[in-house]
């Protein structure tokens, strides 16, 4: 009788439903019938509200791919996108080999901590951060003119560099965690065996150390990659007027233009480059799960 | 052996050097909080001015309070409805478990921009429209996968023979998961909670979307804030938040390890 009621509760979709329902159905209402409708409203001339008269069109796609301006964006983007990748690949992957295979014990929990602490924290706060210190007569400039026997004029901010030290510095402790988990992962006897049999450092990580940690570096990439690709609100602080990109111009659409159905549009376009690119990245992906 | 130790104190120094560059800037912003200069110029002279500042502020109060409301409603609403899910999803087995499990993945996957812009279209077109209201449906739904995610990963350190046992007992199914799983599972779900509050108070891209000028929250404020031009007020309240959030966190890496070494 007991294992019946076990057995009982333990098949079937029915009775998982009541607890499963409630989430699922949020999940619809705020995320899944949004993104759809997106897709419906990007094929409209007009948004369907008091009374105006709408009608089905492609026009919104048409000027996607006639006019230079968006595509030159979407490039300029994703060349952002690449770029902060590979700086967080170079300044995270060192850090996160450091922290797997050199610290030990406390020191290691605790710095591990302290590098993913601020990135959950408010993104926005740690943008503006960097105003303080990147604009001319801010802390760097007052610093390094200090240190420094000549005077020279450090004023990043409103620049393209300033753009990718704020979402590099916002980004990188993905890249670590995720490398971290990999490199853990490897076992300390495989590499001694490695160095025994007569590997050199560079041979070591070449052969052996990159090849296995290939999941955590691809999952970090992604993870960054496509949030940078879809940043306005970087670029807005540090960039300026250097700072347009494809996701301020669809911020422009729904906040400053209001050209809700050509923001859909190009939002949906986005989502299908972002979906291209988890998708390539899947293989891999599954390969380390 | 001396380049070896050579090259671990050059890992050590390397990651000193990371840290510096994750919170110098942050500590400088909040040193710059203290400074008489309204234009943020050297010497450094102490003040709480700006922080007096921000008390009789009362758009950024309000906006303070619309942002703590959000996520302690938030929190409740998502480990609630999250918990439910992750223990249905662990004690039963049926078709298109995969995919709804895999369902998680968009919300957390997909930018913000996009969820955002997505979520204002479909708002006004179902007559939702902005608001406090939507902003708070937006976190829900932002919150959700983290929490099921979290309780989930907890829920894999349960044995399933402690709910046979207490059923063999004479258990009904409410006595099972009230006594004997919930307890169990409680740091996969307050981590769950603390989490979904972190999403919901620092969340800024999706309330940027959805707020209008009187129901907005408290990153909004800022952002608007910033592109009028920098004010030490900014900085206050700023390091404020950054303080909050931080120890939140702190505070979840008590109950749920980062690094998966459990």
């Amino acid at each position: 009788m007991a294992g019946q009621v076990a057995t009982g509760s333990r098949r079937g979709l029915r009775s998982a439903l009541p607890l499963l329902l409630p989430a699922y159905l949020w999940l619809t209402v705020a995320i899944f019938l949004p993104l759809s409708a997106m897709v419906f409203f990007s094929f409209m001339t007009e948004l369907p509200l008091s009374g105006k008269a709408w009608s089905f069109t492609l026009d919104n796609y048409a000027s996607f791919f006639s006019q230079p301006l968006y595509l030159t964006l979407l490039a300029a983007s994703l060349r952002l996108g690449l770029e902060v990748t590979l700086w967080c690949v170079v300044i995270g992957y060192p850090a996160a080999y450091v922290l797997a295979k050199v610290l030990r014990g406390r020191s290691r929990e605790a710095i591990f901590l302290l590098v993913i602490l601020p990135f959950w924290s408010n993104g926005l706060v740690r943008i503006f951060s960097w105003a303080m210190v990147l604009r001319e007569g801010g802390i760097l400039d007052t610093a390094l003119n200090a240190v420094l026997p000549f005077k020279i004029n450090i004023d990043l901010m409103y620049s393209y560099p300033a753009v990718i030290i704020g979402l590099v510095h916002s980004y990188v402790p993905y890249m670590v965690l995720t490398c971290y988990l990999t490199l853990q992962a490897i076992d300390d006897s495989l590499i001694e065996a490695g160095r025994s049999l007569g590997a050199s450092r560079l041979q070591m990580l070449k052969r052996v150390i990159i090849p296995l940690s290939m999941p955590g570096l691809v999952a970090g990439a992604a993870l960054i990659f496509v949030p940078v690709v879809g940043s306005f609100m970087e670029p807005r602080i540090l960039g300026g007027r250097t700072g347009t990109f494809y996701g301020t111009i669809i911020e422009d659409q729904f906040v400053a233009v209001f050209n809700w159905p050509l923001g859909a549009a190009l939002s949906f376009i986005l989502l299908a480059v972002v979906l291209v690119i988890l998708a390539l990245a899947s293989p891999v992906l599954r390969r380390a799960a | 052996m001396a380049t070896t130790r050579f090259l671990e104190w050059c890992g050590r120094l390397y990651i000193w050097l990371l840290l510096a560059f994750l919170y110098l800037p942050v500590i400088i912003m909040a040193l710059m909080s203290f400074n008489v200069s309204p234009f943020y110029q050297l010497p450094f002279e102490w003040t709480t001015e700006w922080y007096a500042l921000l008390w009789q502020n009362d758009q950024l109060f309000s906006a303070t309070w619309n942002s703590l409301e959000i996520a302690i409603i938030t929190t409740v609403i998502a480990t609630v409805l999250g918990s439910a899910a992750s223990l249905a999803l662990y004690r039963h087995e049926f078709r298109g478990k995969k995919v709804l499990q895999a369902l998680l993945f968009p919300p957390i996957a997909i930018p913000w921009l996009i969820t955002g812009t997505a979520m204002l279209i479909f708002f006004f077109g179902v007559g939702i429209g902005r608001g406090l209201f939507a902003i708070l449906l937006g976190h829900v739904a932002l919150a959700l996968p983290y929490v099921i995610v979290v309780v989930s990963a907890r829920l894999q350190t349960f044995a399933p023979e402690l709910e046979e046992a207490a059923r063999s007992l004479g258990a009904n199914q409410w006595q099972v998961t009230w006594r004997v799983t919930l307890p169990w599972i409680m740091p996969g779900v307050i981590a769950g909670g603390l989490f979904a509050f972190a999403v919901s108070f620092d969340q800024f891209v999706v309330s940027y979307f959805l707020s209008t000028p009187g129901q907005t929250t408290l990153p909004v404020e800022i952002y608007a804030a910033i592109r009028k031009g920098f004010t030490p007020e900014i900085n206050a309240v700023s390091t404020i938040i950054i303080v909050v959030s931080m120890a939140l966190m702190l505070l979840t890496a008590r109950f749920f390890k980062f690094g998966g070494e459990k």
